[in-house]
């Protein structure tokens, strides 16, 4: 007898579009799920929905136009993207920078590495559907964000760093409200233990889940927390040091299992890390000029030039070829989140469609970053 | 009027009418205070205010939100089965007036005292899963369906437990009916004598009402909004009423079964409250400490809350029946 109904009705698996428009995909990230019920059989990450074209826009903009562009790629840590850029062509156009400089600019890194991590624990514990923390962490947020805006003038998107220099010097009511939120964050890491890391639920939610081994996280060119859970102590700020990060006494946390979990407490250690970072820069502060002396334009001699710093999500490197005029020829910026992404493509299958959800917040990616 | 009203209708119908208006009353009042307590609680145990703007304290903001999903369209999307879509906020509306027809608010305020009032709350309780299933199936969308799907297997999944510990109560009270039940409680609450099977039926009525942690059939952070993806207006609010007079049910039904119903505490029997005012006390209570664990807690993934329910509340919860049915046999 032939079958009345057609093929399709016996097809046990179906896809699912989760994004561009989803509450959890943090901006407008596409995953297009093959699902058997709840089970992700495969899953394939769709960029490009927050495409600028900051690398296009950068070969008709003098070198200094392109600063406000970098902190809008990776919004959550400007100012690391900011001192990754001047540092770069610095370095092409030999720049020389003033010490103090160096203090302010590593200063302001780390505390844009914090209130990113800080995001990142808020919107994660969202994720987890666990709403409180998110607030939690955001209130400490505001105290990184108020003395930030006190020095930079925004909030988020900063255009802070100059070749040779910053845009402003820092004062003692800077440093003094810096210093009051070290001593305010540390005192609240123990919420933060006793509320979510201690919690049954949530560990349930993040051991074992999503793990990306050693072997998974070099091939796919994970960097940042995402690699150091793995088991793999690699930081730029110690394998290739740049600025001050030589004379600072700082460890790097690293996990053993490459799960959620692993991710999660690589991040919260590196907060206490940071602290240090900045405790011991705002010791070490010298006095001196905050603006080095820079060419009104600058025109970095013919050649190729690359250089990486530690941002918040992983190694982030500018990669910029000069023809000796005052436009870069070609601008590429290596981005920690893109590698981070595709890990996905492995470490989804298997796992259910709340997994996923724990998953990909657990690698923290930030979709304009991915796009550009 | 009352007497009018018996006169035209006689007493009977004219009972059922006026407790029909009163519990339409109760549930809309209810849910409104609920929200805006909901509301208020989060603020404050997230470091906000919450509402302040409409009325003191805000506590008009939920009216003022009522008025606007009134005024909103009603939109149906093209593709989903008419019939069933606009047919599942009415039958879960259905479920929660029933279960109310049975709670004694006081001795004297109870629409009909029936002999099986236990079984029929958790009869229509379960109009609930009915109308999440017929909700999320029609809407034919993806994140709907499996709302709908993780909802009835966990329903079902709690509904075990439930039913297990609430047998205990009827083993020790000899009675389905709500009243006797309270009455067998005016020295000692049944809370004392049971106080396992109390929070196993605290866990699986958070359970049953979707509520977190247990809040995956509408997961947001997953499935968008569950099963009420595709709803909107007067219709998603059929759906939020229900769940907030869910939550009162489950809470008046726990207070009768296990907290002394509407009788005030024996050490504080010389005060002239009336026992309307303790059973409320006693449902808000219950009510605020459901409302604190949502705002504490992640949500457990699906596989685990059901492995939860099926290798640790019914197993224990059956035990816990074997253990009290030869307690109650030997004390006799």
């Amino acid at each position: 007898m032939a079958n009345p109904l057609p093929e399709s009705a016996f097809e046990q698996t179906y896809y699912l579009n989760m994004g561009p428009q989803h509450p959890s995909t943090h901006g407008v990230l596409r995953l297009f799920l093959k699902l058997d019920g709840e089970y992700i059989l495969e899953a394939d990450p769709v960029v490009g929905y927050g495409h600028r074209g900051h690398e296009k826009m950068a070969e008709s903009h003098f070198y200094e136009q392109f600063l406000p562009n970098t902190s809008r790629m990776d919004y959550l840590s400007g100012l690391i993207y900011n001192h990754g850029y001047v540092a770069a062509v610095e370095k092409m156009a030999g720049i020389a920078v003033p010490p103090r400089v160096e203090y302010i600019r590593v200063i302001c890194a780390e505390l844009n590495r914090i209130s990113s991590h800080l995001l990142w624990f808020g919107t994660y514990l969202l994720d987890l559907g666990g709403i409180t923390p998110f607030l939690y962490a955001f209130d400490d947020r505001e105290h990184i964000m108020d003395a930030l805006d006190r020095i930079t003038g925004s909030r988020l998107t900063y255009n802070y760093c100059r070749f040779g220099g910053v845009a402003k010097d820092v004062d003692p009511e800077f440093a003094r409200a810096t210093r009051d939120f070290i001593k305010r964050l540390r005192s609240r890491f123990d919420d933060y233990h006793t509320l979510v890391t201690k919690n049954v639920i949530f560990i349930n939610r993040t051991r074992g889940v999503g793990v990306i081994d050693r072997d998974a996280a070099l091939r796919f060119g994970c960097t940042g927390p995402v690699l150091r859970a793995s088991g793999v102590p690699y930081d730029i700020r110690r394998a290739e040091p740049y600025s001050v990060y030589p004379a600072l006494n700082f460890d790097i946390p690293t996990g053993a299992a490459g799960d959620a979990m692993d991710r999660y407490m690589v991040r919260l250690r590196e907060m206490e890390q940071s602290l240090r970072i900045i405790e011991q820069a705002l010791d070490g502060l010298p006095e001196g000029p905050f603006k080095g002396r820079a060419p009104r334009k600058v025109r970095p001699p013919k050649g190729d030039y690359y250089f990486a710093v530690e941002s918040a999500r992983g190694a982030l490197g500018y990669y910029i070829v000069s023809d000796g005029t005052s436009y870069p020829y070609r601008l590429k910026v290596r981005v920690p989140s893109f590698g981070n992404l595709q890990v996905l493509t492995e470490a989804l299958p298997g796992t259910l469609v709340a997994d996923t959800v724990a998953i990909l917040g657990s690698v923290d990616i930030v979709v304009p970053e991915v796009d550009r | 009027m009352w007497q009018t009203a018996v006169d035209i209708l006689g007493p009977d119908v004219a009972r059922l009418v006026a407790g029909a208006i009163g519990l339409v009353a109760l549930v809309q009042i209810n849910t409104l205070f609920l929200v805006w307590l909901e509301r208020k609680v989060s603020a404050h145990i997230q470091l906000r205010l919450g509402p302040m703007e409409v009325g003191p304290h805000g506590i008009l903001q939920t009216i003022a939100d009522g008025i606007k999903l009134l005024g909103k369209e009603l939109i149906t999307p093209r593709h989903v089965d008419r019939k069933l879509y606009v047919l599942a906020p009415i039958v879960v509306f259905t479920g929660v007036l029933s279960c109310l027809v049975v709670i004694p608010f006081s001795k004297e305020l109870q629409v009909r005292d029936l002999d099986v009032g236990v079984l029929l709350i958790f009869a229509f309780s379960t109009f609930n899963v009915l109308a999440i299933l017929m909700g999320g199936w029609s809407a034919n969308n993806k994140y709907s369906l499996l709302g709908a799907i993780r909802s009835v297997a966990q329903n079902i999944a709690y509904e075990i437990p439930l039913l297990l510990v609430v047998l205990n109560v009827m083993m020790w009270t000899n009675s389905l009916q709500m009243s006797i039940i309270v009455e067998t409680q005016s020295t000692i609450w049944n809370v004392f004598w049971m106080p396992v099977a109390a929070a196993i039926y605290l866990i699986c009525a958070t359970a049953e009402t979707n509520r977190a942690p247990f809040d995956i059939p509408e997961a947001e952070s997953e499935l968008v909004a569950g099963f009420h993806t595709e709803y909107s207006g007067m219709r998603f609010a059929m759906f939020f009423l229900a769940e907030y007079s869910n939550m009162f049910i489950v809470t008046a039904v726990a207070t009768t079964l296990f907290f002394g119903g509407w009788k005030s505490p024996l050490w504080l029997d010389f005060l002239p409250v009336p026992g309307v005012v303790w059973f409320f006390l006693k449902v808000y209570a219950l009510i605020f400490v459901i409302i604190w664990v949502r705002w504490t807690f992640p949500r457990l993934r699906f596989d685990q809350l059901m492995n939860f329910s099926w290798k640790v509340m019914i197993p224990v919860s059956l035990a816990h029946l074997v253990v009290y049915a030869g307690i109650i046999k030997i004390i006799g």
